[in-house]
């Protein structure tokens, strides 16, 4: 019998069957590109060691996240080399993402034996500062590009034994010490990030991580598993530079929060707390899930009980989740793939961004088979296990935490009032001017270029464009002059909404062109696009525009936005067969303010 | 299943040639596909499925698919 493609698949649905995906890297990847991902990007891999290994689950990894890499592999062992001389391949390739694949086979400047602090240092340095160098050279001709560099594994060999971890002449100590300045580098850089092949290799055992044979036999610093495993965690990377994470975690709760059912069990009697070890797995999981939702992750819960057990359940008195945690609690007895729609519906999210996690595989199985776009990990029935899995899958990787992100929850909790305080008015006018809104809309400022970032890479539905772009190729747009670029946030009587519009449009003489203009749909019929329409008009008109142009690009998603040039008072010019259409406004000399509920500073 | 059996399922999977038909003459040279990724690919798999560690020594050596069908009986032999 021929497996469907979607058996095949399964490997890759996390948990990852790395094992399989070893034996049929050939057929997966052939199905993966099949489903055609639409966004591309340019990867350079800089090698220390083979690469091909990384290369080609990395693409898996990918094209499973609907992502299609171009990539150029550095000569073997070259990666410092190929960077920092002459290179016309590497030049026009231009990357996007360059990712130097390095371990601590790659180490040099070993100290020595009878080595004491000063000579440990300047080792240490001495490592740091070649490849520092390659950092540099690459963001001085790849502006634009963001650079993924290994932290080092621990050696595989201990000759001084305990001593290497405690001395200054150990290379476990030297490791350390070099991992240390890796993330400061990281930390104060914002187009280099760490991949934690140091966590990696310990997650994986010395056994799974290193095997002499391949790094004798074929150069490989790490086993075909390992480089793999590599490949997913960067792909989770890469993911994340693109928007590709999940935003919003649903819950069952029946065995899943806590162990037995509260509908028939009763609160009392429910395993959670510290009283037994089944109870504490529970307790942990769910503080586990506390802190998801403290880093910006939406909870939902999603579970087939009456709404009052549902809430008694959430109000157990040893429980660190609370009713108030979730944005949206759907505890009723319609099946569960629907509840699971009315949820992303209710939050404006796509199925996309949703995570399921239920004990019961059954459930499982039917959201899988309904709605695809949702991951379901098979998470297992031991709540033990719950968090490796639901953490190993990468589903929630984050490359930084913006202030939003610590605060989103709380965004969805404003809406609540806003929208009973909407039903209290007569006109939808008198509403908006009730909530007071104020709103700061201005170029780009590098305290914002996290956020700007994100939202670009995250917004599908409020967007005309789609374009995507790293934190680098943002930095570039800020500072070049040809680019008017701005952001916008709004605060209102009920809170702060935060950064939640973006606009960015490239002048060539006295015409701009919009490349992107995309908006949170949180704050969606606020005259938020007009308030934009209205500083962009001001700011091109001061610099010489006369006319705008502006492009939308369907996708499954924007249909909202369709009609948004019209709206603000451009004209049709051409519409292709594909539906994307291309708008132009003549910037009048006396132009006509479009908002009228926002106080605006600039 | 013989090893022989065994090893061209695993050739099936890595070189994605659901019809392939291997001997004990078949190697890098005459099947198609088989390249320096997919050889890394092929040792490691047939290391999984019959548990065994190839030493160094003995895969550089390797001609042809019947040498890889005698290391592995010897390995897993062996092993008692």
């Amino acid at each position: 019998m021929l497996a469907t493609t979607s058996e095949i698949l399964r490997c890759l649905e996390p948990p990852v069957d790395i094992t399989t995906m070893l034996r049929k890297r050939r057929v997966l990847k052939e199905l993966l590109s099949e489903q055609n991902p639409q966004l591309t990007c340019r990867v350079a891999i800089l090698g220390g060691s083979t690469t091909a290994e990384v290369r080609s689950a990395l693409e898996i990894f990918l094209l499973r996240r609907s992502i299609r890499p171009e990539f150029y592999e550095s000569e073997y062992g070259r990666f410092s080399e190929d960077v920092l001389f002459e290179n016309p391949e590497l030049d026009k390739f231009e990357p996007q993402i360059a990712y130097i694949h390095t371990t601590s086979r790659n180490l040099r400047a070993f100290p020595s034996l009878g080595a004491g602090a000063d000579e440990a240092a300047a080792a240490t340095s001495e490592e740091l500062s070649r490849f520092r160098a390659v950092w540099e050279k690459l963001h001085e001709k790849f502006p634009r590009c963001t650079v993924i560099q290994n932290n080092f594994d621990l050696p595989a060999l201990r000759p001084l034994g305990n001593l290497e971890a405690g001395s200054h002449a150990g290379r476990v100590m030297f490791v350390n010490r070099l991992n240390f300045e890796f993330a400061r580098a990281a930390a104060g850089n914002p187009s280099l990030y760490i991949q934690d092949i140091q966590s990696l290799s310990a997650e994986l055992g010395a056994e799974k991580w290193f095997d002499p044979t391949y790094w004798f036999g074929y150069k490989l610093a790490a086993t075909p598993y390992a480089c793999a495993a590599i490949g997913l965690n960067l792909a989770n990377m890469i993911g994340a530079l693109y928007g590709r994470t999940r935003k919003c975690l649903v819950l069952d709760l029946d065995n899943t929060l806590w162990g037995g059912v509260v509908g028939d069990d009763g609160v009392a009697n429910l395993k959670l707390g510290r009283e037994t070890a089944a109870a504490e797995s529970y307790l942990a999981f769910q503080q586990y899930v506390k802190d998801l939702k403290q880093r910006g992750i939406l909870l939902a819960v999603c579970s087939k009980n009456e709404e009052s057990s549902a809430l008694e359940g959430l109000n157990h008195p040893d429980g660190v989740l609370r009713p108030e945690d979730f944005s949206v609690i759907r505890a009723n007895w319609e099946p569960k793939h629907e509840n699971i729609a009315a949820i992303a519906k209710a939050l404006n999210i796509g199925l996309d961004s949703l995570v399921f996690v239920d004990d019961n595989p059954v459930e499982r199985d039917i959201v899988r088979r309904n709605l695809p776009q949702v991951l379901v990990p098979e998470i297992g029935s031991d709540p033990a296990q719950f968090t490796t899995i639901l953490e190993r899958s990468g589903c929630f990787e984050v490359l930084s935490i913006s202030s939003d992100d610590l605060q989103r929850a709380r965004y969805y909790q404003d809406n609540k009032a806003r929208e009973d305080l909407e039903a209290a008015f007569g006109s939808y006018d008198e509403f908006l001017d009730s909530l007071q809104m104020e709103a700061e809309i201005r170029p780009f400022s590098p305290v914002y270029l996290d956020r700007i970032t994100q939202l670009t890479n995250k917004t599908n539905q409020f967007n005309c464009t789609t374009r995507r772009y790293t934190q680098a190729e943002i930095e570039q747009i800020a500072i070049e002059p040809r680019y008017i670029h701005l952001y916008g946030r709004l605060k209102d009587r009920f809170g702060d909404n935060g950064l939640i519009s973006v606009v960015v449009g490239e002048i060539e003489g006295d015409t701009l062109r919009i490349l992107l203009w995309l908006m949170s749909c949180r704050v969606l019929k606020r005259g938020m696009e007009e308030a934009m329409m209205d500083t962009l008009e001001r700011q091109a008109r001061n610099r010489g525009v006369r006319l705008v142009i502006g492009e939308y690009f369907p996708t499954a998603k924007n249909a909202m936005v369709a009609q948004l040039y019209g709206q603000l008072g451009f004209g049709k010019v051409s519409e292709d067969s594909a539906g994307n259409t291309v708008w132009q406004y003549r910037i009048p000399a006396e132009p006509t303010p479009r908002n009228r509920a926002i106080r605006i500073s600039e | 299943m013989t090893t022989l059996e065994r090893i061209q399922a695993i050739l099936r999977d890595v070189l994605n040639e659901p019809g392939l038909e291997i001997t004990r003459d078949s190697s890098a040279q005459t099947v198609r596909g088989w390249d320096s990724l997919a050889h890394v690919d092929i040792l490691w798999n047939v290391e999984q499925e019959f548990k065994v560690r190839f030493p160094l020594g003995e895969i550089q050596n390797l001609k042809n698919v019947g040498e890889l069908v005698d290391l592995v009986d010897r390995k897993v032999a062996a092993k008692g």
